[in-house]
C-alpha cells in the first residue's frame, strides 16, 4: 500500500478509517468497458450497495484468481481527478483513501479502451501519482484490431516507467488468463516510478510532501495544488502556508488555470507516447462506418432517436402481453383455489383477496417493467444515451438545463428511483435538483397499470387515421408527463433555482453491441428490486388495505338500507356480491372514503374511488390492487371483470360513476401526482433535505388535483 | 477562425485555446489542447451542440465553447 494510504488527510477529514481488508480499485474513462471487465472477472460473486451518506451504487465483487482471490470494486468511470460530479467525487475519494469505513485501495486496476487510449493514458498519468501498485488492462482490443489499431506492448510499458500492461478482450475473454495472473501477483509490486508526462509537478510535489513531514502524501499536494479552492487546497495552505503554496503555483502553472496547464502538458507527452506505441493502418472505410457516419446526420439521428422511443413504448405494451396473461391467470387461479380448498373465512380472504390479489396484481408488471429496463439498460450499454443527450441539448436549453438531463429523464420512464439517483452525473447543484424534480413527471412504469386498466375500460377501440384511439390516448399521457416535467424544470430555473447557464460537454461513445452478460446482471438486479418491492412495501400496504376493507364485520346479512347506500345501486348484483358492497361500506377503508368524498366529488370521484387513491399514496402501482379488492371482495379481482365493475359503478342515484371524463381526470391525476414514497425518500436523500422532496410531493399533488378537475368539469360540460 | 467555424467532415488544428472559463478548461480535460487535431462531424439540429473528434474520440460541444479554441486549418481537411 502507497504511503498516503497511512497519513492522507488529517483524522478529523479522513473520519474513521478501520484496516479492514482492501481491495483493489477498477477505474477508467466512462465507457472503457470497466464494467464489463468486472463483470468478467467477478461473474456473480458480486454485491451492489451504497457508499455511506450517498446514494452513488457501490459494485464489490470477488474474483477467482485460480490460487488466490481478490475484492475488487468498480468505481464509477472519470476523465481526471476534479471530482466535478457527484459520481466523480465518490471515485476520486474512494481513490484518496478518504470514505470513511473504507480503506484506500491496495492497488489499482486502470482500465484503458484500446480505442480510445488518448484519454486513457491521460488518467493513468494522473492516478500514477497516488503510489498504489498499479497495473493496466487495455480492453476492447479486437475492436482495435478490427479498426486497424496496434499496440506495441514493450514500448508502451517502458514510458508507462514498467507496469504490467494486458491486451485483453472482455467480451472474447482473450488475455483474460494473463490478467488474471497480473492480478494475482498486483498487492506484491512495487509501487511505480514517477509518471513522466509531467517530471517538474511530481518532483515539485514529493519536495512539498517532505516538508510537511510526511502529513500529507504527493497526491495530495498535487491535489491542493490543482484545485485553487478546493477542501486539498484549504489542507495544503494550513500546512505549509499560503505564501508557499502561491509560490509553487506560480513557478509550475504561471498565470494560466492549473488544470488546463495540467491538460496541456500531460497531453503533449501522451500524444509523443501515441506516435511511438500506437499503430494506425487506414483501412477502407468500411460500410459499417460510412452507416454510422449517415446515421449520426442532424435529421436521421433526430428521427431515428423518436423511432427508438416508439419501439420502446410499442414493446413494453405488445411483448409483454403473453407473459402477464400467464401470471395473471396464474394468480386468480390460486386464489380460487385458496378460497374453494379453505373456505371463506377470514384466514382464506385474507390469503385470497389480500396477498393473491394485492401482490398478484402488482407481479402482473413484471414483464412490462422488464421489457422497459432491457431496452434502458441496452441503450446505455451500447452508448446511445449519451447520443440522445447530444440530440436533446437544445431542447433541454429552452427550459434552462442541458442535454445532460435527458439521461436520467428517459431512465424515469421505466423509474423514478434510478432515474433519480442518475443525475449524480450532472455536475451543477441548481440544475441536479431541477432534473430531480422534473423527473417524477415522467410517466414511469408504475402508472402504466392505472392506464392500461382506465383505457381499455373506458376509451373506444377504434381507429383514428393511422393510429389507435386508445394508443393515442397513452401516447397523450407520456406527452403530458414530459410536458409537466420540462414545465416544472422551466419554473424552477428561473426562480428558486436560478444560476449560470448550465454547460454541456460530454463524451460520446461510438454504437458498440452491448455486453450479454452486463445486460444480464443489470436487469436481474432490477427484477430483483422489483420483486423484494412487491413483497414488502406492496405487500404490507395491500394487507393493511385488506384488513381495512375486511374490518369491521358485518353481523347480520340483512341490512337496512339506510346503512348501504350501496345496495340500492347494485340492487342487480347476486347477494353474495351485494352483501360484500355493504361490508366494505361500513368497513374502515369504506368509512375514511366516504368521509373525505366531498373533497373528491368536484372530480367525479365517489368515495370507492377516492379510498383506492389514498390508500396508494405510499406507492401508486398498488391503487389497481385496492380498486381490485374494492371493487371485488369476495369474487376474483381478475383485471377483465374489474374493468367491467367499473363501467357497472353507479352513484346513489343511478349515474354511472366511470365517464369517459371522469377517467381522464383520473388518469390526469396519475400522470401528474407523486403517489411514491420510494421517489419521495431517494430526493430526499438526494437532496440532502426534506425541503426539496415535501415541496415536491405538495406542488405535484396539487397541480394534479386541479388538472383533474379541470379534465373533469370540462369534460361533462362539453359531454353532458 | 475558430472551432465553431468549421464545417462537417472537415479538419484543423488547435493553435491557441482562451483558458478563461472553467467550461473550457473541461473540454481541455477531455484532450482538446493546443497543437491536436481535431475533427468537426456534424451537429445536432439547429446547429447546436457540436460534435467534434479528437484521436478517435467524439466529443460533444457547444459552439459558445467552441468560439474559445482558435484553429489553423489542416492542408488535408475538407
Amino acid at each position: 500500500m502507497g504511503e498516503h494510504g497511512e497519513f492522507g488527510f488529517p483524522a478529523s477529514q479522513i473520519g474513521i478509517r478501520r484496516r479492514a481488508r482492501s481491495s483493489i480499485a477498477v477505474i477508467g474513462n466512462p465507457n472503457s468497458g470497466k464494467s464489463t471487465l468486472f463483470n468478467r472477472l467477478t461473474g456473480l460473486r458480486q454485491t451492489t450497495g451504497n457508499y455511506p451518506g450517498v446514494t452513488v451504487e457501490k459494485h464489490v465483487g470477488v474474483a477467482d484468481l485460480g490460487t488466490s482471490a481478490v475484492e475488487l470494486i468498480d468505481l464509477p468511470g472519470i476523465y481526471c481527478l476534479s471530482g466535478e460530479s457527484a459520481d466523480e467525487q465518490i471515485a476520486v475519494d474512494v481513490l484518496l483513501g478518504r470514505v470513511p469505513d473504507m480503506p484506500a485501495p491496495a492497488g489499482l486496476l486502470v482500465v484503458v479502451d484500446s480505442t480510445h487510449m488518448y484519454q486513457g493514458l491521460y488518467l493513468l498519468e494522473q492516478l500514477l501519482e497516488l503510489r498504489l501498485p498499479t497495473m493496466v488492462a487495455l480492453t476492447m482490443s479486437d475492436v482495435a484490431l478490427a479498426a486497424g489499431l496496434s499496440v506495441d506492448l514493450p514500448a508502451l510499458q517502458a514510458r508507462l516507467g514498467g507496469i504490467p500492461v494486458c491486451e485483453v478482450s472482455a467480451t472474447s475473454g482473450h488475455g483474460m488468463e494473463e490478467l488474471r495472473q497480473a492480478l494475482a501477483s498486483l498487492s506484491s509490486t512495487a509501487p511505480p516510478a514517477y509518471p513522466q508526462s509531467w517530471p517538474e509537478l511530481s518532483r515539485g510535489a514529493e519536495i512539498l510532501s517532505g516538508r510537511t513531514g510526511g502529513g500529507l502524501a504527493r497526491i495530495d499536494v498535487i491535489q491542493g495544488l490543482l484545485h485553487p479552492g478546493s477542501d486539498p487546497d484549504r489542507v495544503l495552505c494550513d500546512a505549509l502556508g499560503e505564501e508557499a503554496v502561491r509560490s509553487s503555483r506560480d513557478e509550475l502553472f504561471g498565470s494560466a488555470p492549473p488544470q488546463a496547464v495540467e491538460a496541456r502538458t500531460r497531453y503533449r507527452w501522451v500524444q509523443g507516447v501515441l506516435a511511438q506505441a500506437q499503430f494506425h493502418t487506414p483501412l477502407l472505410a468500411r460500410m459499417n462506418a460510412r452507416l454510422v457516419r449517415w446515421i449520426n446526420r442532424p435529421w436521421p439521428a433526430t428521427l431515428g432517436f423518436f423511432a427508438v422511443m416508439v419501439l420502446m413504448f410499442q414493446a413494453v405494451f405488445s411483448w409483454a402481453t403473453p407473459l402477464m396473461d400467464v401470471i395473471d391467470v396464474a394468480a386468480s387461479g390460486l386464489g380460487q383455489w385458496v378460497t374453494l380448498r379453505f373456505g371463506d373465512g377470514v384466514a382464506s380472504s385474507f390469503v385470497a383477496d389480500g396477498v393473491i390479489a394485492g401482490v398478484g396484481s402488482v407481479i402482473v408488471f413484471l414483464p412490462q417493467i422488464l421489457i422497459l429496463f432491457l431496452f434502458i439498460i441496452v441503450l446505455e450499454d451500447s452508448g446511445y444515451l449519451a447520443r440522445a443527450a447530444f440530440l436533446m441539448d437544445r431542447l433541454m436549453r429552452s427550459v434552462g438545463l442541458s442535454g445532460q438531463s435527458v439521461i436520467p429523464m428517459l431512465s424515469s420512464f421505466a423509474c423514478a428511483v434510478p432515474a433519480i439517483m442518475a443525475t449524480r452525473v450532472i455536475p451543477d447543484r441548481r440544475d441536479r435538483i431541477a432534473t430531480i424534480l422534473a423527473a417524477p413527471f415522467m410517466t414511469c412504469s408504475a402508472r402504466l397499470p392505472i392506464y392500461a386498466l382506465l383505457i381499455a375500460a373506458f376509451v373506444p377501440n377504434q381507429a383514428v387515421g393511422w393510429f389507435n384511439l386508445q394508443g393515442l390516448v397513452l401516447f397523450g399521457l407520456y406527452l403530458l408527463g414530459i410536458a409537466g416535467g420540462l414545465v416544472t424544470a422551466r419554473l424552477l430555473k428561473s426562480s428558486a433555482l436560478k444560476g449560470p447557464k448550465p454547460q454541456f460537454m460530454l463524451a460520446l461513445p461510438e454504437f458498440r453491441w452491448p455486453n450479454l452478460q452486463t445486460v444480464a446482471i443489470k436487469l436481474m438486479d432490477r427484477a430483483r428490486i422489483f420483486l423484494k418491492r412487491a413483497g414488502t412495501v406492496i405487500f404490507a400496504v395491500a394487507v393493511v388495505v385488506w384488513a381495512l376493507a375486511y374490518f369491521p364485520r358485518l353481523d347480520a346479512p340483512a341490512l337496512p338500507a339506510e346503512r348501504a347506500p350501496v345496495a340500492a345501486a347494485q340492487a342487480s348484483a347476486p347477494a353474495a356480491d351485494q352483501q360484500a358492497a355493504n361490508q366494505l361500506a361500513q368497513s374502515w377503508l369504506g368509512r375514511a372514503g366516504r368521509s373525505l368524498e366531498p373533497l373528491f366529488t368536484p372530480l367525479g370521484w365517489d368515495w370507492r374511488v377516492a379510498s383506492a387513491v389514498i390508500a396508494g399514496f405510499p406507492a401508486r402501482e398498488v391503487v389497481v390492487a385496492v380498486m381490485g379488492t374494492i371493487y371485488a371482495v369476495g369474487s376474483n379481482a381478475d383485471e377483465a371483470s374489474l374493468a367491467s365493475r367499473l363501467r357497472a359503478a353507479t352513484w346513489p342515484d343511478g349515474r354511472l360513476i366511470f365517464t369517459l371524463p371522469m377517467a381522464l381526470g383520473m388518469m390526469v391525476f396519475y400522470a401528474l401526482c407523486l403517489q411514491c414514497a420510494a421517489t419521495v425518500a431517494t430526493i430526499r436523500r438526494e437532496t440532502n433535505s426534506w425541503r426539496w422532496p415535501l415541496f415536491a410531493w405538495t406542488y405535484m399533488t396539487v397541480v394534479a388535483y386541479l388538472a383533474a378537475l379541470m379534465v373533469y368539469q370540462l369534460g361533462t360540460f362539453l359531454v353532458p | 477562425m475558430t472551432l465553431a467555424d468549421l464545417k462537417p467532415g472537415q479538419s484543423a488544428r488547435i493553435e491557441a485555446i482562451d483558458t478563461s472559463t472553467a467550461a473550457v478548461v473541461r473540454l481541455m480535460v477531455l484532450g482538446l489542447v493546443e497543437g491536436v487535431d481535431v475533427r468537426f462531424q456534424h451537429a445536432a439540429i439547429g446547429g447546436d451542440p457540436l460534435e467534434v473528434s479528437v484521436y478517435g474520440s467524439s466529443i460533444s460541444i457547444r459552439k459558445e465553447q467552441a468560439r474559445q479554441f482558435r484553429i489553423a486549418e489542416s492542408p488535408d481537411g475538407g
